[in-house]
């Protein structure tokens, strides 16, 4: 059984009434989560884009964070599912390419969560320049905080970490190790 | 749940989002994507321009695949394979840019597995075989210091399809860049033996750099629309960067005559290295075996 007509035949059991409004769709579609930072959904992340409703067709726009980030197929497939299961029976998942993710999309709310999970926010970042990129060797930027301490004694220890959107650092404070996701 | 095998467990197709594995039943990264053909663009030049850049990201990709597990550090692991899979993401936007350019209709995996060695249109640069990290080092400071500059100016392309990959392209551009330089400086500028194989490095990537600003007829129409920049407007800056990280890393980068192609072909014309040939048959092996199946 596909997970969309499983999904219908359940929401039918329980035979909610369904409103197939933009509000819903949007409320769902927002709740979705990412899957290399679940404790961070899609809308938190800044991937979601926009959500259209046309009868019960809805449109849900995402941009990658990443040009290679291979969680794409897996939150088109999540977002698909979600949005069946609250009754909207035709989901086109679109990518949007432009302009591009920004760690500055990460809303503060996500921020928040990422900073109780143990991973550090980005902090904010300068506009991209129109002209050449300035080489910054061993440039680090401000410290970032320890999410764990929140001393902000830290040194990064490699300019990649586990995903694509992520760098390590450690804190001098109290020892840990931590994640920290990039500016972009 | 239980599973009979390893791979029923990460290929079962799922709603749930609990249980999920990267790698099976890609779909389209275009998709849903405008990819009309500007107004006073040749679709069949816009096509390809799209496998040059496209296919100088995969095989770079490729290479760099080849060190995972052999880095020196499990931090270098890590970085090399972000970096390849950056360039791979680059590399599925172009190729498949390249389908609906043309109208062939043709997809990212038609591209990368189903062609010839002659067909592929990348820099010799991207192909050869990296001796050792020094070596990948230099090369992958030439490459990122090259591509960055090029998809600084493609930010502004009158492809919108292109003009967006460079856009995001540029931002992880500039991390490969940093992190090849700091390498290059840390290894120049260590001890007589890392600066000895650094050295020898740089040496060996010397008779590549100058086909990287050769400006190839499709080139030179495309830059006349304002579709494409023109490789060789980039060579002063580039020039420039790589002699910056050169020197603080206390070595030499010589100017040296380009490597010979072939009747004045080389790798945009399709004509490559033996190294090419090798990497072809290896990444293209399980494609070719098990034709139309997906993992």
């Amino acid at each position: 059984m596909s997970a969309a007509s499983r999904n219908v035949a359940d929401s039918s059991v329980t035979s909610a009434p369904r409103q197939l409004t933009l509000a819903r769709a949007r409320q769902v579609a927002e709740s979705v989560a990412d899957p290399e930072l679940p404790m961070l959904t899609l809308a938190d992340l800044g991937v979601l884009r926009d959500v259209t409703v046309q009868g019960d067709h809805v449109i849900v726009s995402l941009t990658p964070t990443y040009s290679g980030c291979p969680a794409m197929h897996e939150m088109r497939r999540d977002m698909t599912a979600r949005l069946a299961a609250a009754g909207f029976a035709a989901v086109e998942v679109r990518t949007l390419l432009s302009p591009p993710w920004s760690s500055d999309l990460i809303s503060a709310e996500g921020r928040g969560k990422l900073a109780a999970a143990g991973i550090a926010p980005p902090r904010s970042r300068s506009g991209p320049s129109p002209g050449p990129v300035q080489l910054t060797l061993f440039a680090t930027g401000p410290p970032v905080a320890c999410p764990v301490c929140g001393s902000s004694d830290t040194q990064r220890i490699a300019a990649f970490s586990g995903t694509a959107c992520k760098d390590l650092h450690r804190c001098r404070a109290c020892g840990e190790p931590f994640e920290h996701v990039k500016e972009i | 749940m239980p599973f009979d095998t390893a791979y029923e467990a990460i290929s079962e197709d799922t709603d749930t989002g609990h249980r999920w594995a990267f790698g099976t039943g890609f779909t389209d990264p275009l998709a849903g994507v405008d990819t009309a053909v500007p107004a006073g663009v040749d679709g069949a030049d816009l096509a390809a321009y799209c496998l040059m850049l496209g296919d100088d990201a995969l095989i770079m990709s490729h290479r760099l695949q080849q060190w995972l597990a052999r880095a020196p550090e499990l931090e270098e692991d890590t970085a090399l394979a972000n970096i390849a899979l950056d360039l791979l993401g680059q590399a599925r936007l172009l190729l498949a840019r390249a389908g609906t350019a043309d109208g062939s209709g043709r997809t990212e995996d038609d591209y990368a597995f189903a062609r010839g060695e002659r067909e592929f249109r990348n820099v010799r640069l991207a192909e050869v075989i990296d001796t050792d990290f020094a070596g990948l080092l230099a090369r992958l400071l030439v490459f990122s210091t090259w591509r960055l500059a090029l998809l600084t100016r493609l930010r502004s392309s009158v492809d919108p399809v292109l003009a967006a990959v460079a856009a995001q392209g540029v931002k992880e551009l500039t991390y490969h860049r940093d992190y090849a330089a700091e390498w290059v400086i840390r290894l120049g500028d260590g001890t007589d033996y890392s600066r000895e194989r650094m050295q020898a490095g740089l040496a060996a990537v010397g008779p590549l750099i100058p086909e990287l600003f050769e400006t190839s007829a499709i080139e030179r129409r495309l830059t006349a629309v304002g579709v494409a920049p023109d490789p060789a407007e980039v060579r002063a800056e580039s020039d420039a960067v790589i002699r910056h990280v050169v020197e603080a890393a206390t070595l030499d980068l010589p100017a040296v005559p380009g490597l010979a192609g072939v009747g004045g072909q080389a790798g945009r014309d399709g004509v490559h290295t033996e190294a090419m040939g090798y990497l072809l048959g290896e990444l293209q092996s399980v494609a070719r075996a098990m034709p139309g199946s997906t993992w």
